[in-house]
């Protein structure tokens, strides 16, 4: 009567509903929002560099898991988040072909070479970025004002600039607040930091928009709620305590909380599963580590923005973290 | 009333329950099947060896096999019938092992003959040589003999006697209703189970999605027994022994150790009912208490099965749909894949969860680790299963077992349940484990 072949499987045999590439895929989701804004306050600028720069990953991705005679692992989403992330992190008008090389650098050296998804130490789309930061140091911090009226519409010259070609930098810029504050002591209202009304990298300014898709993730159970929270906090409390011990040569807490880097660097960069460590106390070290460490490039510092950096420097620390927290466990001592 | 307690052990997982098909249908006696399958291992430890002759005919209830020595139980007939054959028969593993064939007699009565009755006044010894006898095993699913368990170690103390009604597994309701159905035998057995262990304190601990059998027990314990009924909230693998003293007693058992080594015994709550209805007359377990549900079952329910009864029979009873392609014998967190429906259930099988073709997903993408740190706050154990599995894959067998506790691991599958990389961790550890135990057994062999 019963006629089909028994399948035989290992225990347990019920499995959670939810998957890697489910929660690389509801990353993106959360992401889609910062990507739409940016888009909205750069224009078209802004939607090339990002396309480009998923392009630009995605194609390493495939051709270098082809090359070593691997299935392609592009559809596992990690790659398109590297891409949005470092599209996210570059100036409005940066240069596509510089964004695609680093897009090629982000996967390449920051992913491929440590053995793909899994095993990367470093957060591959910073990756990119600080080789992009060392080699096209003026490209990189030049900057654009957002909302220009014709942002739809006007590409600007030095996003189609020709690979190895003088730099050209089209003819408004401006600083960024944290430039701005750093060189000229000049803040910028908070208001108008966190609702992305100020200039900066593509997918920094409008930090709401970001807190809004880290709480998607953290409801979804995706993300580790503790790193964003420790990292804010710490930079929250320090330069807290520096802003009331002189008020006049350090910024306010607020205002280190809402700009540059730090709101899309803790919500979406530090919290890499793979780079950040893995116990709850764990998380907690490497969430204030980077913290500090934010606190004191930006405002010590030769640079005016540390975010990338110190998430680098957390990811380094991230296998000594892992091997000295070890929860106690059951049935031995504390 | 019974302490509704927030009481619990940390970490663990809520898979989903699916009890609510079977926990409202009272236990149904199973008919006879036309062949009976026993094989002598039905328990850890020694198997049974056979007193019986083929051709023998033997009454229901009479033995068939004593004890191998102390790690080992008798086993009774389930039936009256004839020995059709001895010989080797098939198991879950896929092994054949020695056993036998019993046919039972068309229209055969269901008395059942009886040996020496173990009174309530007879020894601790005497009261755990009749458990032995009786053929008692854990019916939780461990099989383990409950005899060996009870025997409290020279130099110890049982303060505690836990009753596991915890029943965790998704899908199985049998403990819930033998705590409904069989109050009267379960202070029976909590009754001898005193005596043997000299504890002065019982607790029933009870998860609460089965409040009813918490009420209906608490409300028959006998005046003159220190019992208590303790309710729990719902979270799986709290039926493991650890995480129930956890949860009830705020003690961890010491790594490596056992639950006496904190003064406690943890026995099912089935395995004490049947204490209770079998040493008054001296009996053999000749049935036991299963669930049988899963989307390919129409006839759901809990069923009291003669031990032996064959796979392919019961699931022609209960209206198995032809096209199964999964039948899970225990639960589906820690029950083992059925490898052919030529096996037969024996006293450790607690339920049998049955999946159609359409009902299962097909073999997931495994990719590689992305230490979510899903598994760490998964593991009751607060071991590492993540790294575990990373040094699973390197073989870095030793260093799996001194630095970062393999041993602990029962093997609950929590990791494995919650690992979004689909990564197979329970069988890695479950292998693993195995090949250090063979590496340990060889080394010693070539130290004598």
């Amino acid at each position: 009567m019963f006629s089909k072949t028994l399948h035989i499987s290992s225990s347990p045999h019920i499995k959670k509903d939810v998957s890697t590439d489910l929660i690389m895929k509801n990353v993106v989701y959360a992401l889609l929002p910062v990507v739409l804004f940016s888009i909205y306050a750069f224009g078209i600028n802004a939607l090339l560099v990002i396309a480009t720069s998923v392009f630009g990953c995605l194609l390493t991705e495939h051709l270098l898991c082809r090359w070593s005679n691997r299935e392609s692992t592009i559809s596992d989403w990690s790659a398109v988040i590297t891409g949005i992330l470092l599209g996210l992190t570059l100036p409005p008008i940066f240069p596509l072909w510089m964004t695609f090389l680093g897009a090629v650098l982000a996967i390449g050296l920051g992913k491929f070479v440590f053995g793909g998804l899994g095993y990367n130490a470093f957060n591959p789309a910073l990756v990119g970025r600080a080789f992009l930061q060392a080699a096209f140091p003026v490209a990189i911090t030049t900057w654009h004002p957002s909302f220009l009226e014709d942002r739809f519409f006007h590409i600007s010259k030095s996003v189609l600039a020709l690979p190895f070609a003088e730099p050209i930098v089209d003819g408004i810029s401006g600083a960024t607040p944290l430039s701005a504050f750093k060189f000229d002591k000049i803040t910028a209202e908070t208001s108008d930091l966190a609702l992305g009304l100020i200039s900066g990298s593509i997918g920094e300014t409008c930090s709401w928009i970001i807190v809004l898709g880290g709480i998607y993730l953290i409801y979804r159970k995706m993300m580790n709620w503790r790193i964003p929270v420790a990292i804010l906090a710490t930079v929250y409390l320090l330069s807290g305590i520096l802003f009331l011990l002189d008020n006049q040569v350090y910024p306010s807490p607020l205002f280190m909380l809402f700009s540059g880097g730090l709101m899309l660097g803790a919500v979406f960069m530090a919290t890499d599963m793979v780079g950040s460590p893995i116990t709850p106390l764990g998380v907690w070290i490497y969430g204030v580590f980077i913290g500090l460490l934010i606190v004191v490039i930006r405002i010590w510092g030769g640079l005016p923005e540390g975010v990338m950096y110190a998430i680098l420097l957390g990811n380094a620390l991230t296998p000594q973290i892992d091997k000295i927290i070890r929860p106690r466990v059951y049935g031995t001592k504390r | 009333m019974f302490l509704l307690a927030k009481n619990t052990f940390s970490h663990g997982i809520h898979p989903p329950e699916n009890k609510e098909e079977t926990n409202r249908l009272p236990i149904r006696q199973f008919p006879f099947a036309p062949l009976i399958i026993l094989p002598m291992q039905q328990h850890i430890g020694t198997p049974s060896q056979i007193i019986v002759k083929e051709g023998q005919e033997v009454a229901r209830g009479q033995l068939l096999a004593k004890a191998n020595g102390y790690m080992s139980v008798p086993l009774h007939s389930p039936v009256s019938g004839k020995i059709r054959k001895i010989a080797n028969v098939p198991v879950i593993s896929g092994q054949m092992v020695p056993g036998l064939y019993l046919e039972p007699f068309p229209f055969s009565g269901q008395e059942i003959s009886e040996g020496k009755p173990i009174p309530l006044s007879a020894s601790p010894e005497e009261i755990l040589q009749g458990i032995q006898d009786a053929g008692i095993v854990g019916l939780g699913g461990a099989a383990f003999p409950t005899h060996v368990k009870l025997k409290i170690p020279e130099g110890k103390k049982c303060d505690h006697l836990l009753i596991n009604g915890i029943e965790c597994e998704p899908y199985l309701t049998t403990d819930h209703r033998v705590m409904l159905e069989q109050a009267d035998d379960i202070f029976m057995g909590i009754r001898y189970l005193l005596k043997a262990t000299g504890a002065k304190e019982v607790i029933i601990g009870i998860e609460a999605n089965k409040l009813d059998a918490a009420e209906h027990l608490s409300g028959k314990i006998p005046k003159d027994l220190p019992v208590s009924v303790q309710v729990v909230p719902v979270k799986y693998p709290q039926g493991a022994e650890k995480m129930l003293i956890t949860s009830i007693l705020g003690k961890e058992v010491p790594s490596g150790g056992l639950p006496i080594d904190v003064n406690t015994v943890v026995v099912n709550v089935a395995t004490t009912a049947e204490i209770g209805r079998l040493l008054p007359h001296g009996q053999g377990i000749q049935e036991r208490v299963i669930t049988i549900t899963g989307p390919a079952i129409s006839k759901k329910g809990n069923y009291l099965i003669p031990i032996g009864t064959p796979l392919r029979y019961i699931l022609e009873q209960v209206g198995a749909s032809k096209d199964i392609c999964e039948v899970f014998m225990g639960g589906p967190m820690m029950g083992v894949s059925a490898s052919s429906l030529d096996i037969s259930i024996v006293k450790g099988t607690s339920g049998i969860v049955v999946f159609g073709e359409n009902d299962t997903k097909k073999t997931e993408k495994i990719y590689p680790c992305i230490k979510c740190g899903a598994c760490v706050d998964a593991c009751p154990l607060f071991l590492n299963p993540s790294k575990l599995g990373i040094l699973a894959k390197s073989e870095a067998y030793e260093t799996m077992v001194e630095e970062y506790n393999l041993m602990d691991c029962f093997e609950c599958g929590s990791c494995t349940y919650v690992c979004p990389s689909n990564i197979p961790l329970v069988q890695y550890f479950r292998l693993s484990k195995g090949i250090i135990r063979k590496r340990k057994a060889n080394s010693q062999k070539s130290n004598v």
